[in-house]
């Protein structure tokens, strides 16, 4: 079967459940895949400011182990992925992954930020639970792991899409947000040429469609267009944008409408020479002919087009084609390709009687007239039919000629005229009548001159092709409109006299020219053609789309390649663009000549944006699109790693085993409506304040509320949001770290306020289970003052006139209370999101009620489908220390199914042998890094690069443009080859990221890694100063001082040992059992010491775990199962009496019954267990029917009948537990009093059963058994410690008395049973603790590594721990602690040999004194006394913190890598 | 007198408060440049005599800086060069050295404001006293 397993596990999710479960495989020997939603790892910790309960950073102890996961050559992290689903059997399955673009290359991209900095497009930042923004080019925090960055997209913004030109409108509407206007006007350049014009004339569609016109008015996208375009124009120097590489290929263009100057453009850009021939004497087409200078104004299209002239296109006008020169004649003359974009300058005739009188004008050649300079006398009664633009242009020209009544007849509704908005408003504005559903019937006339104009009414009826209505006359109601002239404006043609020479080119029967409508070639292959000649009259946007399609296909057509490939794309708009959350903001307006200043002139009427309309109007857009696609990034990355078309990627992989860790999200707390969370910027969540304690959070760690950025004064906790609640969101279980998170914040917010901070929590329950947590919660209360109010708050209102929050609730006594303060936080809890519940149903991983995916008690972390193991908060609500024991269990499990196949994919990292530099003089290389412009913008790379030159022992110096790069490493490889360096200095960023990447270069290259120094002049230099002789001049001495310390490095040697591939367990209990089964399951071989006689610890006095399951039977199955397991040697009634030497090589001697063996093993894992307390009071002892906790299971497990006449009990809680003299909760009591009254109450279903307690901690999901207790009858009593019950036997029966918390009046009650919950108390474990040299706490249990990340490990490494001598705690837990001790242990037994870092400590015996201050301050024991009575330092065991060094008093002792000698060199050079 | 800046030798610890600087850094906290870091595995590693060859050497001010008191990574090293500083500060208080040019911090790795504040703090402070005139090792004159 091993050869068709796979070696190798998927684990979902990158939180810190994950990362642990990766790091446990990946050094235990497999492959593995992380599947990580988000563009990097991290989950939730990443944005926690502190941990409860020893307030760590949270930042400061998770990024290591990103970085560790990140640099794993045997973790691969995928980014933005999830699992579609998971296919095959254990060991073989098949996962498929969809992987959402990145938008950067995670290859190239070194992490340096400028995308970042110059993204114009803003977004709410999720990892700053919104409460900052972020830029759509991102990374989720500044430690992320992978540390390159992602752009978000959500897709096309509509205006884009709806533009025929492509512009990215959104992009730039973000630039002009910013005040980016140059770069905005080069992102218009892109895809049009005309933008002052097009500002002005154009119809805009990408308003029509843009969705904040949904909220209230679409963006002025036009107005600002023009504001971004004019600006240039009136520019000292205007932009004119790059031509490429110049090209010999001429091209003609007949026409110089907008199609033609457009194509000209895009040709000249790329080089070609370009002439474009005009009809007419001026150049612009229709913008010059047809449109009034009143709406164009002559400079402006001017000027546009003078840039393009600039660019080296010829004009010449007056030339007609067809007529004074032929298409024949110009490809003599070596013209390479035509585009012919002549324009539809004949109008159409209206078809009437009467159409030839005088006074009847056609439209668009009025207006060419008029524009010529020719003088036109329309009269005072104009009739203009159409509703098109020309229509407009033409009656709003006459008015300005001074004609008295122009008027409009339009045959649709106003709602139907193609004619812009703006200009139907102007129109009013000036008093021009439109006369709509009117349609002229004929022309009368007088002399042959115009008289009047026979009208007929019209109707609108059934839609037509174009959608709109079709208009219908109605019978008989024709009439008479005296006029003095009528001009027709329905629509125009084009004059085909150009290219009836030029073969057979076709022309529609509509007059327009037939071409391919992708590529816009005729069928004469040179030939292209556009704008309106080949459509009939549209717009000028339509136009210059046209003129940049031909653009294209001519490039494509003289450079011989396919003129279609990849052109057919399908533009689809974004659709789920959230609208919640905006204040309604009206649109600009555009201010406007006034009505009496337009008359008798053709100045022009709008007048243009103010900058400040501009940066308002461009903020109101929503940025559909996210990233607004203005292609910044792009020109910023130096790398090269921005791809704005990347794809989604389907990927399946083939694992032998999967870890779900998807983690869970923080509830919403929308849903309670009293709570007004959504309305009052001051009442926050957990999590967000968590970012408001933090740092690197909104306010940088300065404790303020988000309305006024005030100092609060006094802040209230609220309990128990969306946990313990079927109310509001169906939630009955506990969330299980609420009540410490909340203490820690209201803590870390005391420390934080520079005045007195008044805190307070607002609980039901507090429920302080864990380890140290019931300390934290009484120094809470008793030294830091925090208040705890036992109460669940009804309501926050708004105190009105301020911002302030008023709490009603109801106090213990009963009483209303209102209370003010300035800022509320709920605590939010943990829920399942839908997307996982739907990834679990797609899995076939089966769920509980509450959604979470819990394992049987015994099977912690394993899920219905075998093969597939869960961790972390998804298993169960939980907090960080239980999920990352979880995750290792989770990890042993998977190792526990794929041990045949261990090792079998991992990858070894091969070094080439090492080049002997000793005695060598040194021979230093710098490497300076530019980081793009992150160092250069700042420092004078050259002057650093010489300055180096000339530093002692200095032989190369380079500067490279990311020294971090592929090929730069190549270059250093080469350079140490060809230099002979053995000495580099790499002038960069930080060694905490990058030395690792560079030592291995030098590895590679056949140095000792350890000859080399990093000179950090970007963080610590070119990014925190502006001064840039400063910064220079700074990095001039970073890189010497580097130089200085390089120099004296000496090749270390990193010690590689044997490891033992044995383990010792200690203790034969269920964790004991457990861990040693783990082991040996996994093919290595166990020594199992237990002090009694016999197996199963603790367990043996139990009844059921929690979950009702039955704990002899299972137990009695272990323990067979370890008896007979080939692997386990088993010490009975044994125990330790010498412990000898370090990870991997350990020899302990056992004392048993046969007398000494010796054991050597590689590992060892502490599972001693605890006992149950025996109390003094409540009169235990006294009377059997008083018993404790195991007592009572006893009963129940030997069916005692006299449980079966009960009729009174009484649970007493807390008995030992949470006293002065034991200041910590016993964690299991309350969960068992559950379920042991409750078995009672099915025993007896009539019986009184009371449950005297402080707080009920049925954490979790335990939270059920507390439900059905009170659901079932059971009563509640609580207590204080001041105020314990009493008890005592009066005549033969048991009497209890207890003050009632709410009536505050003793109640007495009798009992046949009285069951006392005991404390756990830890064993007399001083002598194993010396003899592994690990430390036990205040209350006597074991102290692990770290209390979050290191929860069963030792500081002494290859020791571990499980079970009850870490701290109380239930089966379930114990069994996942145990897993996850083996897990770890396994990741030292699954390497035949060890290796160890360089950077030690040496002792020099000739100098040591044998103080043994060394030997006494070591906290990992690495030093002791050897045979001669001096200290030697071992080199296994040492960390390289150097605290022995600095205090040694004879000097005799040395950090390798951090010597004295160095340091002296480092301050020397400083 | 008006132009001079003075030079701060700063050993910091490498996994809190050379992070914080690292930080910092990311995000473009501007200081003044006069500080020199030179990265140290502990805080506890940071030998009294460094100090006092950074004060020979030429340096105005002398900064240290570890993790907060319980986040060591080392377990306790940051106790141990608290307790040694606090010896040596008052020494060289003794011997004449102003207070003002010597500071120890805890500052851990997520604190880049902190940095960026102390930083300055501590430049401010060693402006105050003016060059260091003790113990510095000048090269004799010869008339």
């Amino acid at each position: 079967m091993s050869d068709t397993i796979h070696g190798s596990v998927m684990v979902v999710g990158g939180g810190i459940a994950g990362i642990q479960a990766a790091l446990d495989l990946a050094e235990s020997g497999y492959y593995v895949y992380m599947v990580e939603k988000e563009p990097c790892i991290g989950g939730v910790m990443s944005q926690l400011d502190k941990t409860f309960p020893t307030n760590d950073c949270a930042m400061c102890i998770l990024s290591p182990k990103l970085v560790e996961v990140g640099r794993h050559l045997n973790i691969e992290i995928i980014t933005l992925s999830e699992v579609q689903s998971i296919e095959g059997e254990p060991g073989r399955f098949r996962v498929t992954i969809t992987q959402k673009p990145r938008f950067i290359d995670l290859s190239k991209c070194t992490g340096c930020g400028q995308c970042g900095t110059v993204c114009p497009v803003k977004r709410p930042n999720e990892y700053d639970e919104c409460l900052s923004q972020r830029r759509a080019a991102y990374r989720r925090y500044p430690q992320a792991i992978p540390s390159a960055f992602a752009i978000e997209k959500r897709g096309m913004a509509p205006c884009k899409v709806a533009c025929p030109a492509d512009i990215s409108v959104q992009g730039y509407i973000a630039l002009a947000a910013e005040g980016k206007y140059f770069e905005a006007l080069k992102l218009i350049k892109e895809e049009n040429p005309l933008p002052a014009i097009c500002g002005r004339v154009c119809h805009h569609p990408c308003e029509s469609i843009c969705t904040r016109g949904k909220l209230d008015e679409p963006i002025a996208i036009d107005f600002i267009k023009r504001f971004i375009a004019d600006l240039d124009l009136k520019a000292e120097t205007r932009y004119i944008p790059e031509i490429k590489e110049k090209r010999e290929e001429k091209v003609a263009i007949i026409g110089s409408g907008p199609a033609g100057l457009t194509c000209a453009y895009y040709l000249a850009r790329e080089g070609y020479q370009v002439t474009v021939f005009e009809k007419f004497p001026v150049l612009g087409g229709m913008l010059a002919v047809g449109i009034p200078t009143y709406r164009l104004p002559r400079d402006i299209l001017e000027a546009e087009i003078d840039i393009i002239r600039q660019m080296g296109v010829e004009f010449r006008t007056g030339v007609e084609i067809g007529k004074d020169i032929t298409i024949s004649d110009l490809r003599k003359q070596g013209y390479k390709a035509f585009f012919v974009a002549v324009g539809a300058h004949k109008s159409k005739k209206l078809g009437i009687e009467g159409e030839e009188l005088e006074g009847v004008y056609a439209g668009v050649e009025l207006l060419r007239d008029i524009n010529l300079g020719k003088k036109v006398n329309l009269g005072n009664r104009v009739a203009v039919i159409g509703g098109g633009n020309v229509a407009m242009d033409v009656v709003r020209t006459a008015w300005r000629l001074g004609s008295e009544k122009p008027f409009i007849v339009y045959r649709r509704s106003i709602e139907e005229m193609p004619a812009n908005e703006e200009e139907i408003e102007e129109c009013h504005e000036e008093g021009i009548e439109i006369i709509t559903l009117t349609a002229p019937v004929r022309i009368i006339g007088e002399n042959g001159k115009v008289k009047a104009l026979e009208c007929i009414k019209m109707e609108l009826g059934e839609p037509d092709e174009s959608g709109r209505r079709r208009p219908q006359p109605v019978h008989g109601s024709e009439f008479i409109i005296e006029v003095d002239s009528v001009v027709a404006a329905i629509g125009q043609e084009t004059d085909w006299t150009c290219i009836e020479s030029a073969g057979d080119c076709r022309i529609s029967r509509w007059g327009t020219m037939e071409v391919d409508p992708l590529t816009l070639q005729s069928s004469e292959p040179d030939i292209f053609a556009g704008g309106d000649a080949v459509t009939g009259p549209r717009t000028v946007v339509e136009a210059i789309a046209a003129g940049k399609r031909a653009a294209i296909s001519i490039d494509r057509f003289l450079k011989g390649q396919d003129l279609r490939e990849g052109r057919e794309k399908e533009k689809k708009a974004v659709e789920d663009v959230l609208l919640e959350g905006y204040d309604r903001a009206p649109r600009e307006r555009m201010p406007r000549l006034s009505v009496d200043d337009r008359r008798g002139n053709f100045e022009e009427v709008q007048l243009g944006f103010t900058e400040e309309q501009v940066r308002r109007e461009a903020n109101r857009c929503l940025s559909c699109g996210i990233c607004s696609e203005c292609y910044q990034c792009v020109e910023a990355c130096q790398a090269n790693a921005v791809k704005h078309d990347d794809q989604p990627v389907e990927r399946t992989i083939e694992v032998g085993a999967v870890v779900l860790a998807p983690g869970f999200k923080a509830f919403d707390p929308t849903v309670y409506e009293t709570y007004a969370f959504a309305k009052h910027p001051n009442v926050l969540t957990s999590l967000q304040f968590e970012r408001i304690l933090s740092a690197s959070g909104p306010t940088m760690g300065h404790l303020v509320r988000p309305s006024d950025h005030k100092e609060p004064k006094k802040i209230a906790w609220l309990q128990c949001v969306g946990s313990r609640d079927i109310n509001h969101c169906d939630h009955p279980y506990c969330s299980a770290v609420c009540c410490m998170y909340a203490i820690k914040q209201a803590v870390i917010a005391k420390e934080h306020s520079e005045q007195d901070l008044e805190t307070t929590i607002f609980f039901m329950d507090m429920r302080t289970h864990g380890k140290d947590f019931e300390r934290s919660y009484i120094r809470a209360e008793k030294e830091q003052g925090v208040r705890f109010v036992r109460s669940r708050v009804h309501s926050i209102d708004l105190v009105p006139g301020s911002d302030d929050l008023s709490i009603t609730y109801v106090s213990e006594d009963g009483e209303v209370v209102q209370e003010i303060f300035d800022l509320v936080v709920l605590s939010v809890g943990l829920e399942i999101p839908d997307s996982l519940k739907e990834l679990s149903q797609r899995l076939g991983v089966n769920l509980d009620e509450y959604g979470f995916c819990r394992g049987s008690s015994f099977k912690p972390v394993e899920t219905n489908r075998k093969g597939i193991y869960v961790c972390g908060v998804f298993q169960s609500p939980k907090d960080i220390p239980q999920s990352v024991m979880e995750a290792s269990a989770a990890a042993a499990e998977a190792g526990k199914l794929l041990h045949p196949v261990r090792g079998t994919l991992t990858r070894e990292k091969i070094k080439p042998p090492q080049i002997n530099v000793m005695n060598e003089p040194p021979r230093i290389g710098v490497f300076i890094c530019h980081c793009g412009i992150n160092i250069a913008g700042m420092v004078d790379i050259q002057e650093v690069k010489e300055y180096a030159k000339t530093l002692p022992f200095v032989e190369y110096v380079a500067n490279n443009l990311y020294t971090c790069s592929q090929d730069t490493q190549e270059l250093m490889k080469q350079a140490i080859k060809e230099y002979r360096l053995n000495r580099v200095v790499v002038a960069a960023c930080t060694p905490r990221t990058h030395e690792p990447l560079f030592q291995e270069t030098l590895e590679d290259a056949g140095l000792n890694k350890y000859l080399f120094e990093m000179a950090n002049i970007r963080n610590h230099d070119s990014w925190v100063h502006l001064d840039k002789k400063e910064a220079t001049e700074k990095a001039k001495d970073l890189v010497r001082i580097a130089v200085y310390k390089v120099a004296l490095m000496q090749p270390l040697t990193e010690p590689e040992l044997p490891v033992n591939q044995e383990a010792l367990v200690v203790g034969g209990g269920v964790s004991g059992m457990t861990a040693a089964l783990t082991l040996a399951d996994q093919g290595y071989r166990v020594h199992l010491v237990e002090k009694t006689d016999k197996l199963g610890g603790q367990a043996l006095h139990l009844y059921k775990t929690w979950t009702g399951e039955d704990i002899q039977t299972n137990l009695a199955e272990v323990i067979e199962t370890v008896k007979t397991h080939p692997n386990i040697s088993l010490y009975l009634s044994s125990e330790i009496t010498k412990v000898d030497g370090f990870v991997g090589n350990f020899t302990t001697v056992v004392k048993g019954p046969s007398g000494e063996s010796e054991i050597k093993h590689g590992v060892a894992i502490i599972a001693t267990g605890a006992e149950e307390f025996k109390p003094q009071e409540y009169g235990y002892g006294t009377d059997p029917r008083i018993m404790t906790h195991l007592e009572l299971d006893q009963l129940f497990m030997s069916h005692d009948r006299r449980l079966n006449a009960i009729g009174s009990a009484v649970f007493i809680q807390c008995v030992g537990s949470r006293e002065p003299s034991r200041p910590y909760c016993s964690r299991v009591c309350c969960t068992h009093t559950l379920e042991s009254a409750l078995e009672l109450k099915r025993m007896n279903p009539d019986a009184d059963i009371y449950v005297l307690y402080r707080d009920m901690r049925s954490y979790g999901e335990r939270e059920k058994l507390y439900l059905e207790a009170r659901r079932e009858g059971i009563i509640f009593i609580r207590f204080d410690l001041e105020n314990k019950p009493k008890v005592w036997v009066e005549d033969g029966s048991l009497k209890v008395e207890v003050i009632d918390h709410i009536l505050k009046r003793p109640i007495l009650l009798s009992a046949d049973l009285v069951v006392l919950a005991s404390a756990i108390i830890p064993r007399e474990n001083e002598a194993i603790a010396q003899f592994f040299k690990v430390p036990v706490n205040e209350d006597g249990f074991f102290m692990e590594a770290h209390a979050k990340l290191r929860p069963v490990d030792f500081a002494t490494d290859g020791v571990f721990l499980c079970g009850l001598a870490h701290y109380p705690k239930p089966i379930d837990e114990s069994i996942a602690q145990a897993k996850a001790a083996a897990s770890r242990a396994v990741t030292i037994l699954a390497k035949k040999t060890m290796t160890f870092s360089g950077t030690v400590a040496q002792v020099d015996q000739m100098l040591c004194s044998a103080c043994g201050t060394c030997v006494n301050i070591c906290p990992y024991s690495a030093p002791r006394f050897n045979e001669k009575g001096k200290a030697e330092i071992n080199p296994a065991l040492c960390k390289g913190c150097g605290l022995c060094v600095a205090s040694c008093r004879s000097g005799a002792i040395r950090l390798m890598g951090f010597d004295d000698a160095q340091i002296f060199a480092m301050i020397e050079a400083a | 007198m008006t132009d001079w800046e003075p030079k701060i030798i700063a050993l910091l610890c490498n996994w809190c408060s050379y992070g914080a600087a690292d930080l910092a850094g990311v995000s473009r906290l501007k200081q003044p440049s006069n500080i020199r870091i030179v990265r140290v595995p502990c805080s506890g590693r940071v030998n009294p005599k460094f100090i006092l060859a950074s004060l020979r050497k030429g340096a105005d001010g002398v900064w240290v800086s570890g993790c907060h008191p319980g986040d060591c990574h080392y377990i306790e090293g940051n106790y141990y060069a608290r307790r040694k500083f606090v010896l040596l500060k008052k020494f060289l208080e003794y011997v004449g050295i102003e207070p003002e040019r010597l500071h120890f911090s805890w500052i851990s790795s997520a604190e880049a404001t902190k940095f960026a504040k102390v930083a300055e703090e501590v430049v401010e402070a060693v402006k105050k006293v003016g060059p260091a005139r003790y113990l510095v090792k000048r090269e004799v004159e010869v008339e």
